[in-house]
């Protein structure tokens, strides 16, 4: 199914550290345009840092993150998500006390975007609608998750970072969400999604890259896995 | 004077003295809620902001309303660059570290301090009002000018609480305080908007000075006791709570007025302290504001 395509984000040999501990071991990792690529591993195996790392909101020593032959690393934390670079980050990170709206406001200011781009988002979440004048923090768990993700698709991102969108979810909302990010892929968004369930994984995801260690020690396609799951086992030691 | 006119007579001063708390406290409110930084050097932006009322308002010849208005508007953009300066200087270079910030403002208050001794010197200036005109009540004359203050700082706060939840850089600023790292992510440059909400806390202090100024006096040592007051009314009302900063500045102000007037002064700060502690062991989140996640 992945013929060789183009890159939408190419990160290579990056090193991050929380202040003196070394988190990430120069990283590589190749997401294509429109594929949904799965970083699976152990809890502090650093899948996390490399989403943040990717947002700026970790600083790297070493090494580059591309998207669109954009170097990345250097530039001010605020200015990633205007290179299309959109985050939803684990736990959701809502503006608790702002409303639905107020959220979504912030989420299109990020790139100037407007009325059409919030309709499309509100299109795809006819939920929060309704909801538009509640405060955010006041939403169900998978309410807030679709918000979370709404607020990242008002920037109209060509690489979209999802770090573990499902936890917590009851199972009708984890299908929601899944069937989420098929559309996005069908759209042309390229996503990097990072899970620890195994089952959420294999139905969504077009390549799965195993971290371990701060390192990208192994990239599959999803059929092979499929396949052979032992892969699964050897990083994670679940499966 | 019969008990019913004294008592008005003690809250209209008990108002004046709330409206430029209300101001000032705000001011402190805005910095620690969006910056989480307690800027021990809020009273000194107040005081400056006095001392630059009384040197552009003798500066200027004229009418005193020229130099009034004049202090009015130049005299807190001054303290706003000054504010905007020490941040770049000092704040962002501790990487806005809560315990490192407090310490930094310590001593930014005394640099402030001696600052104004050496070009202004010990002596306390009065600056003319800007009109005398006395409201006649059928028990006494008022002064209109402290009444104006009155509706200058409501106006002031209601301006504050537009900005804040019906603009776009009250959304930034907003978004900035409940979660930095996720605001940086859509986007919105926090160092930026750190900058700007210092500014705006010491501009608010400075335009409380230039309003309370003709009925007080500028010195250099006058920064201390806005500085204590603003605490305990953001404590009391809450941090980072707009709402519970206003209903805390009346609170004080109305209960400093009154029981100053009927039975002293000392008894009034003795009320307001025990109310801090009261509200710190009871409430210790403010009256009004949201406990901390």
């Amino acid at each position: 199914m992945t013929q060789p395509r183009a890159e939408a984000l190419t990160i290579s040999g990056l090193d991050c550290f929380y202040g003196e501990v070394q988190v990430l071991y120069g990283l590589d990792l190749v997401l294509n345009k429109g594929e949904v690529l799965c970083l699976f591993g152990r809890n502090g195996a650093g899948k996390t840092t490399t989403l943040k790392a990717i947002m700026g909101l970790v600083p790297s020593r070493a090494g580059s993150i591309r998207v669109d032959g954009r170097e990345l690393t250097g530039l001010p934390a605020h200015d990633v998500p205007k290179a299309g670079v959109a985050y939803v980050p684990q736990g959701r990170r809502l503006f608790a006390e702002m409303t639905v709206a107020e959220n979504i406001e912030i989420g299109l200011m990020a790139r100037g975007k407007g009325k059409a781009t919030r309709e499309n988002v509100l299109e795809l979440f006819p939920l929060l609608r309704q909801r538009l004048r509640q405060s955010s923090g006041t939403l169900s768990g998978g309410e807030q998750q679709m918000l979370a993700m709404a607020r990242a698709l008002c920037l109209e991102p060509q690489v979209l970072l999802l770090d573990e969108p499902t936890e917590g979810l009851m199972p009708s909302m984890i299908a929601k969400i899944r069937e989420t990010v098929a559309k996005l892929r069908v759209s042309g968004v390229s996503t990097i999604l990072v899970e620890q369930r195994v089952d959420a994984v294999l139905s969504v995801a077009d390549r799965v890259s195993f971290i371990e260690n701060g390192r990208n020690r192994e990239t599959v396609d999803v059929e092979k896995l499929r396949a052979d799951p032992s892969a699964v086992r050897r990083y994670v030691g679940v499966g | 004077m019969h008990f019913g006119p004294h008592l008005l007579l003690a809250a209209l001063e008990g108002l004046v003295t709330s409206a430029v708390l209300a101001l000032t406290a705000l001011g402190l409110s805005l910095v620690f809620g969006v910056m989480r930084v307690v800027n021990v050097a809020h009273g000194e932006f107040f005081m400056l902001g006095a001392v630059l009322a009384w040197a552009i308002s003798t500066a200027i010849s004229g009418h005193p309303a020229l130099g009034f208005l004049a202090a009015l508007v130049l005299a807190p953009l001054i303290v706003g660059l000054i504010a905007l300066v020490s941040e770049r200087l000092v704040l962002r270079r501790l990487n806005y570290n809560p315990e490192a910030t407090i310490v930094a403002t310590i001593g930014m208050l005394y640099i402030i301090q001696q600052l104004a001794l050496t070009f202004y010197g010990p002596e306390a200036r009065p600056v003319e009002p800007p009109f005398s005109y006395r409201i006649l009540l059928p028990w006494f004359g008022y002064s209109g000018y402290k009444l104006s203050i009155i509706a200058a700082s409501a106006l002031l706060l209601v301006a504050t609480w537009f900005v804040l939840t019906r603009t776009r850089i009250g959304l930034v600023m907003r978004a900035t305080q409940y979660d930095s790292e996720t605001a940086q992510a859509f986007g919105i440059p926090v160092d930026r908007v750190y900058a700007g909400v210092f500014a705006l806390g010491a501009m608010l202090a400075a335009v409380a000075a230039v309003l309370i100024v003709p009925i007080s006096q500028a010195h250099y040592l006058m920064g201390q006791d806005p500085l204590l007051l603003s605490f305990i009314v953001v404590i009391i009302g809450g941090l980072g709570s707009l709402r519970g900063t206003v209903v805390a500045a009346v609170l004080i102000g109305l209960s400093d007025g009154i029981i100053s007037v009927f039975f002293s002064p000392t008894l009034a700060k003795i009320i307001a302290t025990l109310l801090v502690a009261m509200v710190l062991v009871f409430r210790p989140q403010g009256l009004f504001g949201t406990a901390s996640r």
